[in-house]
């Protein structure tokens, strides 16, 4: 039986989904996920042709509130959590290399 | 007595503090020494605010002794799950990656409880992120069942349902995405309400599947949720999923919550209730006799799309977490790696540290059914059958008032007994899952108990904004029944 989903895939969407994955765990997910994309695929017998796609069930369609600006949390707040800041800002590694100019 | 005090509800307990009979400061410090005897054991809790709460209570005591008006929860000690953001304490999701993580702001359910003079005492467990249906996904706590310390006290709210099974608390409030509180309140013994998807703001609450996601309370009895209810509902400018007052009018679900329902008739869906263990099913036709007594008439009805509601479910709710999940980067908030070796690092290590192995599958699954190539196959496809199963109930609910149904197809389960089989946990939630993908409410409260004294829950379902309906429903049940009034023993 071949698998659902194998071991190029799993690694492609741990890429994806910006996840740095063990090799076992890979292993592990590669058989739990075509596990489980398989018994997904019982919706296959369904004929939706002409069914629409419902994202979700609420009674409203768009949602708008007047275009006025309105205080909110402020940088101190915002940043207070921050694994690590300069000053005013978050601080990441470089992400351009010095000689990518700008 | 501290223990006389402890059995109360929430309406009785607050009559008697408004009353000036009970101080709030007896309640909440009695709340508290059973935290301090027995939370070790139940593992309900992943933080607790003893000064804090000990002073909101001496607080509403001084405004009742002074003659000012209180809150419908005035000095009732209460519990919220740890994915709901408040100023104080810390808001984890019983996650490692938000385990110091200080929220700047409190959910508009928290600002209604303290609004409603509430004493919020604690935080409680749950699955990481609300995925799973045991609460041993928590990367923080084990919780156990109060019934039973073998056993898992259901999931994703278990902390929650055992902290009001176990008396450390007197009601609480849980999430519900595809039956994370009606499952773990029937695991535990206590009332569980899923209100209607919009029915309650959910600002604040750390995103899941956003489409499927609801707030709802956990207490001992259905007028208890009524009441908690009266103080969550209602529209909510900052949660614009949140229905306005003109598409669905909250009411007060309290007036007629005595009042049975006139001509109540219910469904059954027999292709289903087959398929639970023999004491559920037992436990299902007993509480419908209950109702055939009260007058009720049973019709049986079908759902062609039933049995594809966890294909669909696991789908859409994993595809929402995959981009809802997305934020947690290492660089805003949240854990970060010590040494990435290059900015995509600082992602890719943070995740891997921060996030357990269930919310990783869950991401990797979501991600897999958005991507190119496999987005129409998996997302597009199960947000049809979504429609479909959505159509079962819009019949179904032509010809009922509304469908009963079991809360889980066993009782709770041994720890353990399923963390190696991701698609084992997930079938337990079949018949939970579809109320998600409709929008709808539904209930679950104490119907029994199986040959190893461990609870059954009785699931109710009613169509959308119909609450006071499915409360009313329930509480007839309750009435003629002494099946909540049970208390799990720990000792």
């Amino acid at each position: 039986m071949s698998e659902k989903i194998d071991q190029a895939q799993v690694k492609k969407v741990a890429m994806l989904s910006r996840l740095d994955l063990t090799d076992s765990e890979v292993a592990e997910f590669t058989t739990q996920l075509s596990a489980i994309l398989e018994y997904v695929e019982k919706m296959n017998t369904l004929d939706t042709e002409n069914v629409q796609p419902l994202a979700h069930c609420l009674p409203i369609t768009n949602c708008f509130r007047d275009d006025v600006v309105k205080e909110s949390l402020g940088t101190e707040k915002v940043l207070a959590n921050a694994p690590q800041r300069d000053e005013e800002f978050f601080k990441v590694p470089k992400i351009l290399d010095d000689n990518s100019g700008a | 007595m501290p223990n006389d005090l402890l059995n109360m509800d929430c309406k009785q307990l607050r009559e008697q503090i408004a009353a000036g009979k009970v101080k709030s400061v007896e309640a909440t410090q009695a709340v508290f020494k059973s935290i301090e005897k027995n939370d070790s054991k139940i593992g309900a809790y992943i933080s607790t605010f003893k000064e804090q709460a000990l002073a909101k209570a001496k607080e509403i005591d001084d405004k009742i002794a002074a003659g000012e008006s209180v809150g419908f929860l005035a000095g009732v000690p209460v519990a919220v799950k740890d994915n709901m953001c408040t100023t104080f304490g810390a808001t984890t999701c019983a996650s490692k990656i938000l385990e110091n993580f200080h929220a700047p702001y409190n959910a508009t359910v928290v600002e209604k409880l303290l609004a409603a003079d509430a004493v919020i005492i604690g935080k409680t467990n749950m699955d990481e992120f609300a995925m799973g249906s045991s609460t041993e996904n928590s990367g923080l706590k084990k919780t156990v069942n109060p019934w039973d310390a073998s056993r898992v006290p259901g999931g994703s709210s278990g902390g929650s349902t055992a902290a009001v099974a176990g008396r450390l608390c007197f009601a609480a409030l849980g999430s519900d995405t595809g039956g994370s509180i009606r499952q773990p309140a029937s695991f535990c013994g206590v009332v569980g309400l899923k209100p209607t998807y919009g029915r309650v703001s959910r600002y604040g609450l750390v995103a899941f599947g956003s489409s499927l996601d609801q707030i709802g309370p956990v207490t001992h009895t259905v007028t208890d949720a009524a009441l908690m209810m009266n103080v969550i509902a209602g529209h909510d400018v900052a949660d614009s999923t949140s229905v306005d007052e003109q598409n669905a009018p909250v009411c007060d679900y309290l007036e007629n919550i005595d009042k049975p329902i006139e001509k109540l008739k219910i469904a059954v869906v027999p292709e289903f209730n087959a398929g639970a263990d023999e004491p559920v099913q037992k436990a299902l036709s007993d509480a419908i006799e209950v109702y055939k007594k009260l007058g009720a008439e049973i019709v049986e009805v079908h759902m062609p799309h039933w049995d594809y509601a966890i294909a669909a479910y696991y789908m859409i709710a994993t595809a929402e977490a995959s981009s809802n999940l997305a934020r947690y980067d290492g660089v805003h908030y949240g854990h970060r790696t010590d040494n990435p070796g290059d900015y995509v690092e600082v992602y890719t290590k943070s995740r891997a540290e921060g996030f357990g192995k269930e919310v990783k599958r869950r991401i990797m699954l979501g991600t897999y059914a958005l991507s190119s190539g496999y987005y129409d196959a998996y997302y597009l496809k199960s947000l049809k059958v979504r429609n479909l199963i959505r159509g079962d109930f819009t019949s179904a609910f032509e010809k009922c008032d509304c469908v009963i149904t079991p809360v889980a197809p066993t009782t709770a389960f041994k720890a353990g007994e399923k963390t190696d089989d991701p698609l084992k946990m997930y079938l337990s939630d079949i018949y939970t899952i579809s109320a998600n993908l409709a929008g709808i409410p539904g209930i679950s409260v104490p119907c029994g108990f199986d040959e190893n004294n461990l609870p059954i829950g009785l699931q109710i379902l009613a169509p959308a904004f119909a609450e006071d309906k499915l409360l009313r429903i329930a509480r007839m049940f309750e009435k003629q029944t002494d099946w909540h009034t049970n208390r799990a023993t720990i000792d």
